[in-house]
């Protein structure tokens, strides 16, 4: 099956990374999200409602809206922070995926379906004017970064089929008390060596797949 | 195309558009507010919340939204548009933003409408609760308050760009396909924000610029009425009660399946709607502080008047007016003298009234041709100080210290001003009034007076002569001393040329018994009108003696 894969790119101060990474995330998180799924019989559910909150940013002449779930928050407040503090180039991949069952002994199969790639450049500023114009330039630029997330979401392409009560867990993530998002996961590169990221991969899909 | 749906699902869907067309128009509003929105999840389903997002329903903006669709739905050619502009206090308004609820004839047959339509209609009001925080009016409205409001307005037809002036961008906010065609929902916002005047709607450099065609005139006249986008519980309103969301009985389709959904109540609570700003009127708001300011200063030039008139001296008159005219919000500025139209210096400091006098001193010293480090400033003493005779020259000298301190405060001739109350300070460094000299017996005084000291009486002997330095002391021989702490005689007036004139103080033209018996006998007619004006500005003194303490 094909992934979607999408690319964004940012360039931020060091203090802004954390804000720029948890707007892009919310973000998409916001669309990627319903609410709590509650079977009845005869194969029906009903869906919970989902709240949202503005999220003004304090290093950045920005303001999101997030999904109002502070578990939610929390966890992608977790990391986020792993890849900020430092220079250079970063990226950080949200990974939407499917667990597939598989047979014994082999274990599920996380199936991506939609990929987010943040690509991070941290600069370095000297000046405080520096500073404020960065401000409001990376401001700019985030709000281009949600249109453009806006507009990927709503080419409505493919999403996993609403499941069945007993698959539920394969396709959302059902831990969070107030919503529900598609299964996730982020992950990140510190590094700008392309080789070693390639490498990583591999090596963790080798390893997931036959889990020996 | 209508055949291949049935009536049920045709049913839903004119349903579904309804209220999504009513929950935009909540999104788009509330986001415009001015304040951060935040609404809460709930895991339980609610039979009121359509779409599966929390989002509260103003009762007021509800009710716009179904006076402009008046029954009907966006269809092809008929738009529901939501209109965000912007008003200053002073009555400009100007359009930011047009959000388009459109629908185009690309048909979706095969699409399912309570499953499909309905969860593609949440992630479109998702994507317009993001959007509506990206585009450059999101900023503006966070900032609204006493210089601007933002207001908007719902009309349901043909889409008006005309009013965002040019280059306006558009952004997609997203379609959903159905079998009646593809809803789109789109912004059309102003990018140019450039204004042609000096009013600005931020004290800081907005970001976003200014704005341009600020004045140009709307081509199509609003059809319907401008609202404010800031909530008011009902109560306080005008007394009309907006129906709370009635539909709310009809409830949302929360659970995908055939059984019949159940009824449930709506509640709308307002935690979040306070009343953040004040009502738009069409009166003239709160100026602003520059304006205010202005005004203040009129009137304390207003009172400033008479009692310069009446108090006749400079260093009680300034005071006076600050102390009774003035608007006490802005004392800083109305003590920064100079800069506001002719705002007084507070000469009841001496170190002002020197400069103030140092600046005249070198514009009127040249004219008389003797600048010099010597004490040219006895003949202006003496000029000053001694002329009582003609009622015209020290009041001209007078007037053209005012005129020169004051601006346009003082235009009335200060007939009852006399030199001997002539108290300013340093008057001996009073433009000497050239063509008064001659006519001034105290400029040539007749006598050397038997005067107590020889300074003084080596002042009264030389006040004749124009100008030439080297007359003005015989008896005394002034050499050119630098004193402490002084700076080399760059400055017109420095540390030693002060020492030097103050070493010679002007003789009070009352003592002086070179007086006429014509002006004492003047003097002591105008005695008695002098002392009503002073005491009709007895108040004014105190106050004056009030603030030296």
């Amino acid at each position: 099956m094909n992934c979607r894969s999408e690319v964004l790119e940012v360039s931020v101060e060091g203090r802004q990374v954390e804000e720029a990474m948890l707007a892009v995330l919310h973000t998409v998180l916001l669309h990627r999200s319903t609410g709590k799924f509650h079977y009845k019989k005869e194969g029906t559910y009903s869906i919970g409602t989902v709240g949202t909150q503005d999220v003004d940013c304090d290093f950045i002449d920005f303001t999101y809206v997030r999904v109002s779930s502070d578990e939610l928050d929390r966890a992608l407040r977790k990391d986020a922070l792993r890849n900020s503090g430092g220079d250079g180039l970063g990226q950080m991949s949200l990974e939407f995926y499917q667990k597939k069952k598989s047979r014994w002994p082999f274990s599920d199969e996380c199936i991506p379906w939609e990929v987010w790639t943040v690509k991070v450049h941290v600069v370095a500023l000297a000046t405080e004017q520096e500073r404020q114009i960065c401000r409001e330039k990376v401001g700019e630029k985030l709000c281009e970064k949600v249109i453009n997330i806006v507009e990927v979401m709503n080419r409505h392409e493919y999403l996993p089929k609403m499941p069945m009560q007993s698959e539920v867990d394969n396709v959302f993530d059902t831990g969070l008390r107030d919503v529900q998002p598609y299964l996730y996961k982020i992950s990140f590169q510190i590094t700008d060596a392309l080789g070693t990221s390639v490498t990583t991969t591999m090596r963790r899909l080798i390893k997931d797949t036959l889990a020996l | 195309m209508e055949t291949d749906i049935n009536s049920q699902d045709r049913k839903d869907l004119d349903k579904f558009i309804k209220f999504f067309a009513l929950k935009t128009v909540q999104v788009i509003v509330q986001a415009r507010l001015g304040e951060k929105i935040c609404t809460r999840s709930s895991s339980s389903p609610t039979g009121s919340d359509w779409f599966n997002l929390a989002i509260k329903d103003i009762p007021e903006v509800t009710h716009e939204a179904k006076k402009a669709l008046a029954g009907q739905l966006p269809a092809i050619g008929r738009s529901m548009c939501v209109e965000i502009s912007l008003k200053t206090s002073e009555g400009d308004s100007m359009e930011l933003e047009i959000w388009c609820l459109e629908m185009n004839e690309k048909c979706d047959k095969e699409i399912k409408i309570s499953y499909t339509v309905y969860n593609r209609l949440s992630l479109l009001l998702k994507s317009l609760l993001a959007i509506t925080r990206v585009t450059p009016a999101y900023r503006l409205s966070r900032k609204q308050g006493h210089e601007y409001v933002i207001l908007y307005r719902i009309y349901f037809g043909e889409v008006q760009l005309n009013g965002l002036g040019e280059g306006f961008q558009t952004v997609r906010v997203g379609t959903v396909g159905t079998p009646m065609g593809t809803i789109t929902l789109s912004c059309a916002y102003r990018i140019n924000l450039a204004f042609m005047s000096t009013r600005q709607f931020e004290r800081t450099p907005p970001i976003m610029g200014i704005i341009i065609d600020h004045f140009v005139d709307r081509p199509y006249p609003s059809s319907s009425p401008m609202h404010p986008c800031n909530y008011r519980t009902t109560g306080e309103d005008t007394g009309v009660t907006y129906p709370s969301v009635e539909d709310s009985q009809e409830v949302c389709t929360t659970s995908f399946s055939t059984s019949p959904p159940s009824q449930c109540v709506f509640t709308v609570t307002k935690a979040h709607f306070q009343t953040p700003t004040p009502v738009v009127t069409d009166t003239l708001r709160v100026p602003m502080a520059g304006l205010a300011f202005s005004h203040q200063l009129s009137s304390s030039r207003l009172s400033y008047q008479p009692a310069a008139l009446g108090v006749g001296s400079a260093d009680l008159a300034y005071p006076v007016v600050f102390a009774a005219g003035l608007n006490t919000t802005h004392p800083h500025q109305l003590m920064v003298p100079g800069k506001e139209g002719g705002v007084p210096l507070a000469p009841n400091q001496p170190a002002h009234g020197a400069q103030a006098d140092q600046e005249r001193l070198a514009t009127y010293t040249p004219s008389d041709g003797a600048h010099c480090a010597a004490t040219p400033s006895s003949e202006d003493t003496e000029t000053v100080s001694n002329s009582s005779e003609g009622r015209a020259s020290p009041h001209d000298v007078l007037e053209t210290i005012f005129a020169r301190k004051v601006g346009a405060f003082v235009n009335k001739p200060i007939n009852q001003v006399t030199l001997t109350s002539l108290d300013i300070p340093f008057a001996m460094f009073a433009p000497k009034n050239l063509e008064l000299e001659d006519a001034d017996p105290m400029v040539n005084p007749p006598d050397s007076p038997d005067t107590e000291s020889p300074l003084q009486g080596s002042l009264h002997s030389d006040g004749s002569s124009g100008g030439s330095s080297g007359n003005t002391h015989d008896d005394f021989v002034m050499i050119d001393f630098k004193p402490a702490f002084s700076k080399d005689d760059i400055l017109p007036m420095d540390l030693g040329t002060f020492y030097r004139e103050f070493q010679n103080p002007p003789q009070l033209s009352s003592l002086s018994i070179d007086i006429g018996a014509q002006s004492m006998a003047e003097d002591l007619d105008s005695l008695p009108e002098k002392l009503a004006v002073h005491e009709k500005n007895v108040r004014e003194f105190d106050a004056f003696v009030e603030t030296l303490q």
